[in-house]
């Protein structure tokens, strides 16, 4: 009996700190990407080599510089200056004025606003995944969900916001959903590929916004630019600092967490997303077992399609409130990343936007305050998907220990796979 | 080793907040930030020609300029944003795309100033930079029309909006005049006023789409083509340099130095100084008389250097039609030639 217990907690033990390390690789592999951007802020500042140029000592010395205050930068920018936070909160306390703290708060709320239409499209592309399916084409369905969301917001006049919100919202999501059927059911139909489908329609999608939205065309504000109308007030998504219009972080976010927990609900607690998963690992198998494989297809990439839509809504009613021409944002292409860095898991997803959001706007300030180029921010995305698919690159950098058997096949699982 | 790089690490976080809560103001000096749009300070357009206005002013004005760049369509507030809290004292937009964000925070920041790069006036504290670059590019057409050996010439633009069309307005009126002065029939493909249309690739980034448009319109005839769509445009130039007997010309600024590796088969090019309009404003809100923008305009014209023609390429057209173009520019700037601005804009109505 006591034997038994012991080696019972054992196996505990061995599992909680497998489930610690499985957080330290994606961890470190961060810290690798950040400690090689940094090599990069280095070699392209000349004023660096400028500082060698007076001694070593020096040129030393203006490294760190230039790397703390970039990365100071970018902290700053991502979560905000916790001294500022708390001198705002006591101004707040014994004045009564709030303003300082909610501007304190704006670094943290650009973050989670980066972060919703990424959470939207790694959801959409990591469903897919979990139906065996590539949709490449998040893009596309973000851009048609633009224009099906953006013409209810400023068409539909004279309803309370109560009614017409949702109806944007839908129409988002029926917009990118019926754009995600289509390769569906020509994957289910006719067995063409759902790779070359939905790049196609990625460019049919631009062109048909370029043309509605092209001067003189069916949806062109008339101001002689190529940008839709602005929406109504009533299809605004609630802001949640409308003291501080600088600050756009607005309900969209909660609507993004909602869908997570939907997608999680929807593909591990219920027949239709056990059909999905099956559908994924192997269809000749889900077919056999007497399961509607096509018309499970259809549903996945619809589904998926809907969660892309939603990106674009965020975008249109919550922060811009018009949609133009050159709407492009590599959402979608990010997407890929983003369910893959996830492992295709709704959390992981949600965790992994939080990772990009706090990039990006992170990135922002540093361009702001230390000079750096955006462009970095692509470099630190990259660095980190390369460092955590390929975790053998980690675990041989810093030594750490294989993992138990089981964690070994975690990215061939995004593909689908399971 | 993992130990030590943890507390590596927090010694790093530490600095970070330490150095991060400092900084400090320039003191003195005006602080005047640009906002690019998607294309980037490198673009070697409009954002790059902008810049090099901003450039010119921290030279010789002793200004503290910088620039924030554009990814994405929401970007354009956070940085707007940035400059508003960094208290600039003069903020720079670049594009029509800027216009709604510029408008905004010009009308919740009227102590700060704005200016937009090609877009009229978005309220008292705003300078719009508009450029009749229809003068300009009617002399272009003059000058095409008598370097063409085929009798056709050709222009088309990356998206049908004013800003591109102004152009080719220019373009097809400055054939047009040709024609009429010379008794000649020379042809224009690729835009027509009174129909408001024209070829347009979609995009101002594909070179193939520069490339395949100009075989297009070399394959029916044309010897001189004008692109206007930015970067496009170069993929035009590579094209045109293949074949080797035609002529292209360049936009926004003199394409022999801007793509000079292309210099042989420019022809000249229609010069949109934004530069110029950029350091014109900077000095403005530097003069110690300066009184608010008053929500006037600024609008670059050949009159004011704000628009113009590169050098026409040596031998590419008959010996008297440098002298012919002065003529007509100074009859532009007198008000007796139609460059087709009030036909093109009663065709938007």
């Amino acid at each position: 009996m006591s034997e038994k217990n012991t080696t019972q907690g054992k196996a505990q033990k061995r599992r909680s700190r497998g489930r610690w390390r499985a957080l330290l690789t994606p961890l470190m592999a961060i810290v690798t990407a950040l400690i090689l951007g940094a090599v990069v802020i280095v070699v392209t500042d000349t004023s660096v080599y400028d500082a060698f140029g007076e001694g070593f000592g020096a040129g030393l010395l203006r490294i760190v510089e230039v790397v703390v205050t970039a990365y100071g930068s970018f902290f700053a920018g991502a979560f905000g200056d916790p001294a500022r936070m708390v001198r705002g909160l006591s101004t707040w306390i014994t004045t009564g004025d709030g303003s300082d703290w909610v501007q304190s708060l704006y670094p943290l709320t650009e973050t989670l606003r980066y972060a919703t239409p990424y959470i939207f499209a790694g959801l959409a592309v990591a469903l897919g995944f979990r139906g065996g399916l590539f949709n490449i084409g998040a893009e596309g369905q973000y851009f048609i969900a633009g224009l099906t969301t953006v013409f209810v917001g400023y068409s539909l006049t004279g309803v309370p916001w109560f009614i017409h919100v949702p109806l944007a919202l839908l129409a988002g999501i029926l917009g990118g959903a019926a754009w995600g059927a289509i390769p569906g059911y020509l994957k289910a139909k006719t067995g063409a590929h759902e790779v070359i489908n939905t790049i196609m329609l990625n460019y049919i999608s631009f062109r048909l916004a370029e043309y509605m939205l092209d001067v003189g065309g069916p949806m062109a504000r008339g101001d002689g630019r190529p940008v839709s109308p602005v929406i109504q007030p009533s299809a605004q998504l609630t802001q949640f600092f409308p003291s501080n219009p600088n600050i756009r972080f607005n309900v969209g976010f909660f609507i993004a967490l909602l869908a997570a927990v939907f997608v999680y609900w929807l593909l591990f607690k219920t027949t239709i997303g056990y059909e999905i998963r099956t559908v994924g690992q192997n269809p000749r198998a889900a077919k056999y077992a007497g399961m509607n494989v096509p018309r499970t297809v259809v549903l996945t990439m619809a589904l998926s399609g809907g969660l892309a839509g939603l990106a674009a809504s965020h975008d249109i009613l919550g922060v811009i409130g018009f949609m133009p021409n050159s709407f492009s944002s590599g959402y979608g292409f990010d997407a890929i990343a983003l369910a893959l860095l996830g492992n295709s898991h709704p959390f992981g997803v949600v965790l992994s936007s939080l990772l990009f959001g706090a990039l990006q706007a992170g990135a922002r300030n540093m361009q702001a305050i230390a000079r750096v180029p955006l462009d970095l921010t692509d470099i630190l995305q990259g660095l980190i998907i390369i460092f955590i698919a390929a975790p053998a690159i980690i675990r041989a950098l810093y030594r750490l220990r294989t993992p138990d058997e089981g964690e070994g096949a975690v990215m061939t699982r995004g593909w689908g796979q399971l | 080793m993992l130990k030590k790089l943890w507390v590596l690490l927090s010694l790093v976080l530490v600095t970070t907040m330490l150095v991060g809560c400092g900084g400090g103001g320039a003191g003195g000096k005006l602080k005047v930030g640009m906002v690019t749009d998607m294309g980037g300070v490198d673009d070697k357009s409009f954002n790059a020609t902008s810049w090099k206005g901003v450039q010119r002013a921290i030279d010789e004005l002793g200004i503290d300029g910088s620039y924030l760049e554009s990814k994405q369509q929401t970007d354009y507030a956070t940085n707007l944003a940035q400059y508003v809290n960094q208290e600039a004292d003069l903020i720079i937009t670049v594009g029509f795309l800027l216009a709604d964000d510029t408008a905004d925070f010009a009308s919740r920041y009227p102590d700060t100033n704005f200016a937009i790069v090609d877009f009229g006036s978005l309220g008292d504290n705003v300078r719009g930079l508009t450029f009749s670059t229809d003068e300009a590019g009617f002399l272009a057409g003059y000058a095409a029309a008598a370097a063409t050996k085929t009798g056709k010439v050709a222009t088309f633009g990356g998206i049908n909006i004013p800003t591109v069309a102004i152009f080719m307005v220019g373009y097809e009126y400055g054939v047009n005049y040709y024609n009429q002065q010379h008794g000649t029939n020379v042809e224009v493909l690729g835009w027509e006023t009174a129909a408001n249309d024209g070829v347009f690739v979609g995009n101002f980034e594909s070179t193939d789409d520069g490339r395949r448009v100009a075989e297009t319109f070399m394959n029916e005839g044309a010897d001189v083509i004008m692109p206007v769509a930015g970067p496009v445009g170069l993929g035009t130039a590579q094209a045109v340099k293949e074949r080797g007997n035609a002529w292209v010309i360049g936009v926004d600024t003199d394409w022999t130095v801007s793509a000079a590796e292309y210099k042989d088969v420019i022809l000249t090019s229609v010069l949109k100084n934004m530069d110029v309009a950029v350091f014109d404003t900077i000095k403005a809100v530097q003069a110690d008389d300066f009184a608010g923008f008053n929500g006037e305009n600024y609008v670059g014209t050949l009159a004011n250097d704000g628009v113009g023609i590169a050098p026409i390429a040596s031998g590419a057209v008959p010996a008297g039609i440098s002298d012919e173009l002065e003529q007509i520019k100074a009859d532009i700037i007198a008000g007796k030639i139609n460059t087709g601005w009030a036909e093109y804009s009663a065709s938007l109505e």
